[in-house]
């Protein structure tokens, strides 16, 4: 493999990330099941890197979901963006940070209609003024929160507590990532190093002293779909694309993957459980299952923060061995004790738990 | 022809600039050979043997070497030619270096380059180890030696059709001719030289469009065992033995087909030249879609520029074989004189 | 995968469509090739397919069985050669003279012999 030729394209695809000033818009799926990476999210770019971050609770759902789901008209979901659009010409944000890639897909989909057919954004427009009297500014630059961070990592990088180093062996890491479809197979120029190669992620890892797999099927979809997992039967599809990916990392004994998409993250994670209830096979070194983590999550570790208070102990397949590894002391009783003493739900079935 | 020769400047060397050189000078022309190289040749320098019949490329190098050794042609080396424009009742042109150079007319054969293979990124040209293009694949025909990166002997190959053309996602839709055909004449050089190395083509459709391309193809599968894949390959990635693995349709199966590979060559196509287009740009001459310069009829004026006294010839007009090169630069040449002889 | 299993989740994973190239050999297509060689012209033109008796009330399909054969993939090649009502039909079609009635035959003696290991 030779580095220069990923430089070489990575130099190609460089998209314009704000330095300050985002309007962020959550995910549905990450602000349920891993609510500590969009909290961690606010907090490292508000607390550690100074920046201003605006929230506005009546910001609802893309309803990207729905869209890719065959209920939602594409004419609705650009009324439901515009909406979101006029909320920040409202706070006066020009720059949108978008928590969840399928809504990233989403908002990447619809400026790109309205640039080439600007008939529809005028017809939104109306929609949306008609539906709610609200009018509203196309935003000057839109960014996956992954892009955000990839700003800054090696800032982030800067303020290290931790390393994705083997403290014991002082060795890298070997850490897989995954990127979202919808990040930038759709529209490469929106991602940062393109479809092929993205390296949004690999930047962040690069950063941040851990060393990159490029396995057989980096590029694969993890089968999240929509209509797949929407409907119970069809799961096999998705469970069958995660583990053409599994099978293809597994030679590589990845210490952890991580993923900048909340289906992906959910489902590479979760799915490692079914695999070991259908299959009986479990992936990762010692057949310990290997971690999926969010970007923020990895950013949090890095910085020091308490993995229990990013949320590790939610994810099906448990941190323990990753976080010894990189020097973390966080003691597994403490995983499900609020901070008031009371117990958390304890979820079943944890991989490595 | 009486008095002092008419004067004919060409811009370009490759096979196309040098045949219509010899047969103007051998007509009794004057004629100017500007050429960007070190050498006047173009691509064949770099071939190894030519379809159809695997002939040494040397004998026709070597053609066309004593095609220009001739009192009549004066060769330019390392200079392009810039800009033509008209002069009095002639033209003059522009040469890079600042000098100028005027004559009666000019031929254009500027030529084709190589499809830029980084341009396919899901090939990971330039990335991974063992992905080379069709022209490193004749070096290596060349020096006699198969070998991939790291030295050892590859047990198989894959030659990808189609990496630059028929593809609107590199702007180019046009079909380069010539790399079907190169394949299997690869793929063949391959067998002989490595018999135990298996060799597959992926391809769209078989374009053996030339006499005795057809049987060519016929041999590969009767007598060389060359292995048919129809199918675009869709994404190459290497494994943990840093062998390449692609993902491509086996059409005729109708399912997706997964294989290893040790050496993936890249049949790169042909694209106007840069410095064509450059010179085009400057001079006002046409370009079609394709970026190829456009003649003023494709049946019967595919020599003809919309410009008084300049003329086509070969593939900047259009991918072509070297049979057609050379035929086109005579037709050029044809169309050369009868300007000249009106004048 | 137990009807339990598939019950627990409500689905089950689904099976690969992939040809995987280097999971299968290529002992059926040597065994024809050596028996036949004319079966190394076939350049999938469809011609015999659609001359085909059998495939007009069947999914029998020679073009695909071919590719079958070269492709190593033996489960749906081991259906197909039992469904050639071996007419001959095919024969008179295929434009680069192969032998397909006897590639049919030596095709259903290699599964034999495969199956009793022999190949």
């Amino acid at each position: 493999m030779k580095p220069e030729g990923k430089k070489r394209i990575w130099a190609e695809y460089q998209k314009e990330i704000p330095d300050d000033h985002f309007f962020y818009v959550r995910s549905c799926i990450r602000q349920t099941f891993f609510a500590g990476s969009e909290q961690y999210f606010l907090k490292i770019l508000r607390d550690d890197l100074g920046k201003d971050v605006y929230e506005d609770p009546r910001h609802t759902t893309c309803t990207g979901i729905g869209y890719h789901g065959d209920v939602v008209p594409f004419e609705t979901i650009q009324a439901v963006v515009a909406r979101h659009f006029a909320l920040a010409t409202e706070a006066g944000y020009k720059h949108i940070a978008i928590s969840c890639v399928t809504s990233f897909g989403i908002y990447s989909e619809i400026l790109e209609t309205w640039k080439h057919f600007p008939e529809t954004l005028e017809r939104t427009r109306e929609d949306l003024y008609k539906a709610t009297g609200r009018t509203f500014e196309v935003p000057e630059t839109i960014s996956h929160t992954s892009d955000i961070i990839y700003k800054f990592r090696d800032e982030i990088a800067r303020k290290a507590k931790y390393n994705l180093i083997d403290i014991a062996t002082g060795k890298p890491l070997k850490v897989v990532e995954h990127i979202g479809c919808h990040y930038s197979k759709m529209f490469p120029k929106y991602g940062v190093g393109g479809a092929e190669f993205p390296h949004v992620l690999v930047g962040m890892i690069e950063s941040w002293g851990g060393d990159i797999i490029d396995y057989p099927e980096r590029r694969h979809c993890c089968g999240f779909g929509f209509r797949q997992y929407l409907v119970q039967a069809n799961r096999g599809y998705s469970l069958f694309a995660s583990r053409k990916k599994f099978e293809s990392m597994e030679p590589y004994r990845p210490d952890m993957i991580i993923a900048n998409c909340p289906g992906c993250t959910m489902f590479m994670d979760r799915w490692q459980y079914t695999i070991k209830e259908i299959e009986g096979i479990t992936y990762g070194s010692d057949e310990r299952g290997i971690p999926v983590l969010t970007y923020e999550e990895v950013a949090g570790l890095i910085l020091g923060y308490n993995p229990w208070e990013l949320g590790l102990q939610y994810h099906n397949v448990q941190s323990l061995q990753l976080l010894r590894k990189m020097g973390i002391k966080a003691d597994p009783a403490e995983r499900f004790l609020a901070k008031d003493g009371s117990r958390l739900p304890e979820p079943a079935n944890l991989i490595n738990g | 022809m009486k008095g002092t020769p008419q004067h004919v400047i060409i811009a370009g060397g490759g096979v196309a600039g040098i045949e219509a050189a010899g047969t103007l000078a051998d007509l009794g022309y004057r004629v100017t050979l500007v050429e960007k190289g070190d050498e006047p040749g173009g691509h064949i320098l770099q071939w190894h043997a030519l379809f159809p019949d695997r002939r040494p490329a040397g004998e026709v190098k070597s053609y066309l070497r004593k095609r220009i050794e001739h009192r009549n042609i004066n060769i330019i080396t390392r200079t392009t030619v810039e800009k033509i424009r008209h002069h009095g009742g002639g033209v003059a042109v522009n040469l890079s270096g600042g000098t100028e150079e005027k004559a009666d007319a000019v031929i254009v054969a500027t030529g084709f380059e190589l499809f830029d293979a980084r341009r396919k990124e899901e090939y990971g040209y330039g990335i991974y180890d063992n992905v080379i293009t069709s022209a490193e694949l004749e070096e290596m025909f060349n020096r006699n030696r198969i070998v991939k990166a790291d030295g050892t002997v590859p047990s198989r190959i894959g030659l990808i059709h189609c990496v630059g053309s028929r593809d609107e996602k590199v702007n180019n839709n046009h079909c380069s001719k010539v790399c079907c055909v190169t394949a299997v004449k690869q793929a063949i050089e391959i067998r002989k030289m490595l018999p135990s190395c298996e060799v597959f083509c992926f391809y769209m459709d078989m374009r053996m469009y030339g006499p005795y391309y057809e049987e060519l193809y016929r041999e590969a599968q009767e007598f060389h065992n060359v292995n048919f894949i129809r199918g675009k390959v869709s994404e190459a990635s290497v494994n943990i033995n840093n062998r390449l693995v692609i993902k491509v349709e086996d059409t005729l199966a109708g399912r997706p087909l997964r294989m290893e590979l040790d050496i993936m060559v890249l049949m790169v196509g042909m694209e106007m030249a840069g410095s064509g287009m450059k010179l085009a740009e400057a001079s006002g001459m046409k370009r079609g879609i394709n970026r190829f310069l456009e003649t003023t009829d494709h049946h019967y004026g595919n020599n003809l520029s919309s410009i008084k006294g300049v003329f086509y010839a070969g593939t900047c007009t259009a991918p072509m074989n070297i049979t057609d090169t050379i035929s086109h630069a005579r037709a050029a040449v044809a169309e050369t004189v009868r300007y000249l002889n009106g004048k | 995968m137990s009807i339990d299993q598939a019950n627990k989740f409500g689905f089950t994973i689904n099976r690969s469509r992939l040809i995987d190239y280097d999971a299968s050999d290529r002992k059926v297509r040597d065994y024809i090739t050596a028996r036949e060689p004319s079966f190394r012209l076939c350049f999938a033109c469809g011609g015999c397919t659609a001359a085909c008796t059998a495939g007009h009330h069947t999914t029998f399909n020679l073009r695909r069985m071919n590719t079958y054969i070269r492709r190593g993939e033996i489960d749906p090649l081991r259906e197909e050669v039992t469904r050639c009502m071996l007419c001959g039909k095919c024969l008179l079609v295929c434009p680069r003279g192969v032998n397909t009635r006897n590639v049919v035959a030596v095709a259903a003696e290699a599964i034999r012999k495969l199956d009793r290991n022999e190949l």
